[in-house]
């Protein structure tokens, strides 16, 4: 009696721990779990760049006035960017993931130097941008809806931006997902020291010469006119925005196969050049660019990536692009991962690139006055690039060296333009974890 | 010229359609790897940035379409 008595009593506490399991394990599902912190990516990157077509100095070298401009475009650029990924659930089940970053770049630009006509000017600048996405999953629906905002701030030019975006998935291993961005950018009016429009009244220029064209001189006082010959508290700035709709579709083909299609409409309107970029005309005259204030951009991409065999996978990219301007451009990349061991892969890339010229560029010296809109900007020129290099990436079950670590890729890159333009870059990413 | 371009992206869409397979999420480590992944990678964030400076076309990446100067 004792015996089944106490295999009753067994057999009871069995049944109350399987019960109270599936009740702990019931509830933690639906448990609401406070924003924690999952994952840190640190990425850095060093660039450098050589060429002779400054638009600064009106697309190359040669005289303003009795000024000789050298139309280098030596440039270096150290990037760094911070971002942090939390991730909580709400008491519904809903997934919410934020992903908060910060940028802080520092440049130097030979070709800054001349935006004063005696080559006074400062030659680098900080960049510093902020971000935060917040997205909120449904993991059972297959569905996400999240919204962002950006900030950038840079000497002359700054940038404040929102966007939103809705994404599903489908019961075909499909995914699709529609963005929407707003960027309002406000551009600096800085010209060239010898462009700036005197005020025929006073004999003043609208705003001080030094305080523009010295490094010395930034921020630290001088006075600013408007047109008028009234006192401003600031260099004028004139707007710049884009609205940007991104549409992606994915699909799973197999096992080893996927693929996407990518199409963006980009609109924008504003100040589209930049007011330091200066023109030469064929008679040897001289204005800052002139372009048109409206731009329609139409870039449809698409990338199919294959996993062959156990250690090679292939990334494939090919973007159409077309404009109101008239450029037209093709690009196409290949990338191919080879992985050593499942946690240490090198990649070999190439990119090439192809662009038609804008309606409205011309070489240096070869503008007419009567044109109404020119610019000598290389970046709307005729040109093919080609870019390639190899990554290195490493990411070891348990981080690397047993440290938060886990994950480090490097990627070294050359490129070449038709246009002269050459640039290496660097760039490091280390997540941790 | 646009009947061949709808005859091409029909013909595109069949192909895709009828060669999918169903697969299910424990068969998926392979479309899972960090480096099957489709979109531009964050190391690749800077190089995307230059690029759209330095050239005419943007767009169709994942990556910015405005919001920054590159003026030099």
């Amino acid at each position: 009696m004792k015996k089944i008595s106490l295999t009753l009593i067994g057999l009871y506490l069995l049944f109350l721990q399987g019960y109270s399991q599936v009740t702990e394990h019931y509830t933690n599902i639906f448990q609401a779990k406070p924003l924690k912190l999952e994952e840190i990516n640190l990425v850095t990157s060093y660039y450098s760049q050589n060429g002779t077509h400054s638009a600064v100095t009106g697309g190359g070298s040669g005289y303003i006035g009795t000024q000789y401009m050298d139309g280098s475009e030596k440039l270096t650029d150290f990037a760094n960017m911070l971002e942090l990924k939390l991730v909580g659930y709400g008491e519904t089940g809903l997934k919410h993931t934020i992903l908060a970053g910060l940028g802080v770049d520092h440049h130097t630009a030979a070709s800054q130097k001349w935006i004063s006509k005696t080559g006074a000017s400062s030659p680098d600048g900080n960049r510093v941008y902020p971000s935060i996405n917040w997205t909120v999953e449904n993991e059972e629906k297959g569905t996400e809806f999240g919204l962002g905002t950006y900030y950038s701030h840079e000497y002359n030019y700054s940038s404040i931006a929102l966007d939103g975006h809705y994404g599903f998935k489908n019961k075909i291993g499909g995914e699709f997902s529609a963005k929407v961005s707003a960027y309002f950018d406000q551009v600096k009016l800085i010209y060239p020291s010898e462009l700036i429009p005197a005020v025929a009244s006073n004999g003043i220029t609208p705003y001080d010469v030094n305080i523009i064209t010295t490094n010395a001189s930034r921020g630290s006082g001088g006075t600013i006119y408007d047109l008028g010959g009234s006192e401003k508290a600031s260099i004028p700035t004139s707007p710049r925005n884009t609205f940007t709709s991104s549409f992606t579709y994915s699909q799973v083909i197999n096992k080893s196969v996927q693929t996407s299609l990518l199409f963006d409409i980009v609109k924008q309107d504003g100040w589209l050049g930049l007011p330091f970029h200066r023109v030469v005309f064929k008679d040897g005259s001289e204005k800052i660019e002139n372009l048109p204030h409206s731009r329609l951009k139409i870039p449809l991409g698409a990338r199919l990536n294959y996993f062959i065999g156990d250690n090679l996978i292939v990334r494939t990219y090919y973007r159409f692009y077309t404009d109101d301007w008239g450029l037209v451009s093709h690009t196409a990349s290949i990338e191919l991962p080879y992985k050593f061991t499942p946690f240490f892969s090198i990649s070999p890339f190439y990119r090439f690139y192809t662009q038609t010229a804008t309606k409205y560029f011309a070489k240096r010296g070869e503008h007419n006055v009567s044109d109404t809109y020119f610019t000598s900007n290389y970046s709307s020129s005729a040109f093919n690039s080609n870019y390639f290099g190899l990554g290195m990436r490493t990411a070891p079950p348990g981080g690397i060296k047993d440290t938060y670590m886990s994950a480090l890729e490097i990627r070294y890159g050359h490129y070449s333009q038709s246009t002269d333009l050459n640039s290496n870059v660097i760039s490091l990413h280390f997540t941790f974890k | 010229m646009k009947k061949n371009y709808l005859f091409f992206t029909g013909l595109l869409t069949m192909f895709f359609a009828s060669s999918c397979e169903t697969v299910r999420e424990y068969q998926k480590n392979r479309l899972n790897d960090a480096e099957m992944a489709l979109n531009a990678r964050r190391v690749e964030k800077n190089e995307l940035n230059f690029q759209s400076y330095k050239e005419g076309a943007a767009g169709a990446n994942g990556g910015k379409t405005g919001g920054g100067c590159g003026c030099n």
